[in-house]
Parts: C-alpha cells; structure tokens; sequence
C-alpha cells in the first residue's frame, strides 16, 4: 500500500505536472530578474531577456549557474529577496572547497520541509513512528530538514544529531526508533555496533532514509541485512534547500524528484547540450517554487539518468538514478577516471567493510593510488599465503574494475576512523605540491 | 591429537605486539610458544597458549582479528642433530611445511617443534611410526 503525504499532487498527470512547471518557472524567471542582479547580467551577457522564457522548452535557453558562481556571489550575490523577509541561513559542509550559504523565507522553508515529508511517507512512515534524525544538525541541511518533514508527517521526533553512538543505541532502543535517518557510512557504524553489542533483538527499526554521501547497492544489501530494515536513497543540495529534491519509493529504483518543486535536467557536461531523458548525464535543477534563493540550470555536478516511467508506488515524477560519482570526487589516477564509490563496489562484494580509505600520492612523475581496508575474520589466516593470495583477488578485482593498478595495504580492524557526519574516504597528497 | 594454535593479525605498527601480549597478560593467559611471520605492511602472530579459547575470546573482544587452526606439535631432543632428524623423515615421506618454530621443554633435554602441514592426521601417522612423541593440547595446558 503506497503512502503518500500530498497524494493529489505526487501522483497528478504529467499534463498536469508540466502546467505547474510551466506556471512556476515564469514567475521565478520574472523574480529572479526584478531582484537578482547578478543572475539578470548573466541572461543579459547570454542574450536571453525575460520575456524571452515563455514555457520549460524554452528552459535551455537559460545560462547555467555552478557552483563557482556560488562562491563568487558570495555571500549575498544569489539573493532574491531582502534580507528582512529571510528566517535562516544553512550552509554547504565544504567538503569540496569554500563554504556556500543559502536563504530561506518561511515559505521556502515550508516547501523544503514538505519534500522532506513525502520522503518519509514514501517509506511507509506514519504518525505512528518514531524518527531518529542523526543526521547533523546546525548548518547542515540535514538534520533539519529531516526533522522539518518528520514533524510535518507527525512522527514523535528524536532530534540526536550526529556523533555520541553510545547515546543513539541507547535511544533507538529505550525509545523504540522505527525510522533512521543519517548519512549511509554512520549508518554501516550503528549496524556494526549494534551486531557487536548484540542489540539486534531490541530494536523496532523498520526503515532508514540514508543520503548526503555517495553509497552502493552492495552498501544498500549490507546494512539492510545487518539491521534488518528497508534502506532507502533520499537526495538533495544545500544549495536547492537540502535533502528531498528526490527522494525514493518502496520501489527502491530510483529517486522521484519532486518536479512541482524542481524541474531537473540532465546535460552532457562538456557542450552544455541538453540530452533526452535516458541518456546518461550531469544532473542541472531549476528551483521553481522558492522565494530567497531560487537557483536557475544549477549544474550539481553529479552524473545520472533520468527515468519517466509508470512506477507501482503510483507517484508520477520523474525518477533519477543513483547519481554514478560526483565529478568533483572522480579522481585522475594516472590519467584515468576512477570514482570512489567504485572501488566501494568491489570492497563490499569481496566481503570486506564499508570503511575503506584511498590514498593517492605522486612520487616523481607517477601518481600511486593506495587502498586500505580493515582485516576481517574471512579475511585472516594463520598463513601468510592465503592472505597474500586474497589480496592479490581483491587488488585483480579493483584493476578489472578501475583499470589501473592499486596497492590494497590491510590495516587493523577499527584503525580507519569512523565518520559520524560525511565520510573522508580519499586523501589526495598530490595535491600539496599543487 | 593435534594442539590448538591462535594466530592474530597485528599491523605493522608501533606497539601492536605489546597490545596483543598485554591483553592474554590480563586475561592470564600463559603463552608457551610464539613465532612472528610479517610482510611489509602486517604480521600474523602465532601463538601456544595455556587456554586458546579463553584467549582467542580476550583478543576478538578486544577488536582483534584471531584465528585457531589445528597444527602438529611434536617432541624433540634437544641436541644436535634434532631438528634434522625430525625434518629427514618428513622430506622423505614427501611432507610439505608450510612454517615451522620451536620451544624448549622444560624438561631438560627436551625440546617442541610445531608444524603446520595441510594434512595433520597423514603427518602425525608417519611421526608416530618413527617413533617420536606428539603434544596434545593437554599437555599444553600442564
């Protein structure tokens, strides 16, 4: 049975759909260039006027905002309306450089939470349930989006915020949490220390809403299996509001984006060229409900598919793939493209953890890449053979996969620290002497 | 008829042997032999202890990987010629030894050999039918 929290909306026709988009992005065109000057002098440099933009086909006509845009307009360049009129402020983690601030009226709030609503319901999450956010709190748009939604929803709320996993074991079992919401590594650390405390018996987990991080099937397997819950794919950008731009059904194919919030587009990153839905291609939102800061063709820099097709949770928007790799987190390893969420792959079908560490340094002119993953029981032998002989599979495994050589160098177990918010899976030494 | 040996996987690292003594120390565990085989980046510490259960709990609550696997202990004499004595006969009889170390008994005169072979019971067979004596796990815990 398919749970909705705006039915009529989430499952309205496409014509439907494409007439409150159509509606939408007018009025946020007209917005943006009565009070944005900085994205009007780019429609104005491109030779697009407002009037111009007269329904979404005409969308590509629109120039593109990245994040560099973000950061030179920073802090007050983006906005669209006055300072008085905004309530909050959240920000970027800054794992990928300087920090971005993003503003929110009231209302903008209101829809952000309501995104983040439907993504719980769309998990089976009622009023009934108990919604354990440990995801952070403060200026990550986590914690309080999740929080905004699972309140909206009318779940009793438990508001823990990332770190302290003594505190939030005790919690999800005196409080009998049913859903979990935090990021999918901090996810694999509460299985783990559930298996290890053997509390697998006390908890009422049904579901968990895991997002904000690049994450595998073979992760999705393993932490539903060690916690016996439903794991599901939420998506989202400070810089479009945070978590809930897509979020995903019992179906577990994909991401539903909410398109009466967002119209969303992939293009192919060199030309800028707008590809048909299927294709495969970098992920550019138009935020076409917000009031503070509305973003125009944002380019996430995150490579997907789109996806329109009948779903059987009912829900008629348009579905996205599991984004493949960040652009910024693909690395340039001897000349060749690998994604750490790749490497994650093979570690996890060769029956290692999900905590893993990658190492890229440069000695001379040749760049190493360096994988460390922790010792397990399977793992182990009294042999040295039969180690060597396995991580000689594990290291073919990541060559087949990467097409390059890594050093796979096993550590002791727990010797990889443990992230509680966004994990640090790669260090780039290279680029100190960039 | 074979004797219990715990192997544990310690990093190449400052300490980690110290760690891994410290914790069998605490649990009182006796170690009566040990060797050491390590590669570039890790070792694998073996191990003959006074209580392989006990210890081999000790060790994976504290987070370490451990391993128990069935090897051969096997008496010597302790003088010259001992070990070769010892290894002539599983050369001849085709054996292979995957590794090897020795204690000394406390008996005077008296030493162990501990062999790892992929086929305990055909190794034991021909020990046997040379004469020497092997350890049991009781004999261990003495």
């Amino acid at each position: 049975m398919a749970n909705y929290y705006q039915k009529e909306i989430e499952t309205a026709s496409p014509e439907q759909i494409r007439a409150w988009q159509n509606e939408r992005l007018l009025k946020t065109i007209q917005h943006v260039w009565d009070n944005n000057a900085y994205y009007r002098q780019k429609m104005i440099d491109r030779g697009v006027l407002v009037g111009d933009i007269k329904s979404v086909d005409d969308l590509w006509k629109l120039p593109f905002l990245t994040k560099d845009d973000l950061r030179e307009a920073y802090p007050y360049g983006l906005m669209s309306a006055p300072l008085s009129d905004c309530v909050r402020i959240q920000s970027t983690s800054g794992t990928t450089g300087k920090r971005v601030v993003a503003f929110y009226t009231q209302e903008d709030i209101d829809l952000w939470e309501d995104c983040c609503a439907r993504a719980i319901m769309a998990v089976g999450g009622t009023k009934e349930d108990v919604v354990q956010v440990c995801y952070g709190y403060g200026l990550f748009t986590g914690g309080p989006g999740l929080n905004g939604g699972s309140h909206k929803v009318g779940c009793l709320t438990l508001p823990m915020s990332s770190g302290n996993t003594e505190r939030q074991l005790q919690f999800m079992v005196d409080l009998e949490a049913t859903i979990l919401c935090c990021t999918p590594s901090y996810a694999a650390y509460l299985a783990e220390s559930i298996h290890e405390k053997g509390l697998r018996d006390q908890i009422k987990l049904k579901a968990g809403i895991f997002g904000a991080e690049a994450w595998t099937e073979e992760m999705r397997r393993d932490i539903e299996e060690k916690l016996g819950i439903k794991a599901y794919d939420i998506y989202g950008l400070t810089e479009l509001s945070g978590p809930g731009v897509s979020f995903e059904c019992e179906e577990q194919t994909g991401m539903h984006v909410n398109e009466d919030h967002f119209i969303v587009e992939t293009i192919d990153p060199d030309t800028g060229a707008v590809l048909p839905e299927g294709s495969r291609g970098e992920l550019v939102f138009t935020s076409i409900t917000k009031t503070a800061f509305p973003l125009i063709r944002y380019r996430t820099k995150d490579i997907g598919v789109l996806k329109r097709e009948k779903c059987s949770c009912g829900r008629t928007f348009v579905k996205m793939s599991k984004p493949m790799g960040r652009s910024d987190d693909m690395l340039i390893v001897r000349g060749v493209n690998v994604f750490p969420s790749q490497i994650e792959q093979v570690l996890l079908t060769k029956g290692l953890t999900s905590n893993y560490q990658i190492l890229v340094d440069r000695v001379g002119t040749t760049d190493s890449i360096e994988v460390k993953v922790e010792m397990t029981p399977e793992l182990f032998s009294d042999t040295i053979n039969h180690i060597s002989r396995k991580e000689a599979e594990i290291s073919d495994a990541l060559k087949s996969m990467l097409g390059i050589t890594a050093k796979v160098s096993i550590v002791e177990p727990k010797s990889i620290i443990r992230s509680e918010g966004k994990a640090v899976r790669v260090i780039d030494k290279r680029k100190l002497y960039g | 008829m074979s004797v219990k040996q715990l192997s544990v996987f310690a990093e190449n690292k400052h300490g980690s042997l110290y760690e891994i003594t410290k914790i069998l120390s605490e649990a009182g565990i006796d170690i009566r032999a040990f060797s050491v085989a390590d590669t570039h980046s890790y070792g694998v510490l073996r191990l003959i202890v006074s209580d392989t259960r006990h210890a081999a709990f000790a060790l994976s609550s504290a987070g370490k990987i451990v391993d128990v696997t069935d090897v051969v202990g096997v008496q010597i004499t302790d003088e010259k010629g001992g070990l070769a004595e010892l290894l002539n006969v599983l050369t001849a009889e085709d054996i292979n030894i995957e590794y090897l170390y020795a204690f000394v008994s406390t008996t005077v005169g008296e030493a162990y050999v501990v062999i790892r072979v992929s086929n305990n019971p055909r190794t034991e067979q021909v020990l046997r039918d040379h004469g020497f004596s092997l350890l049991t796990d009781e004999d261990i815990k003495k």
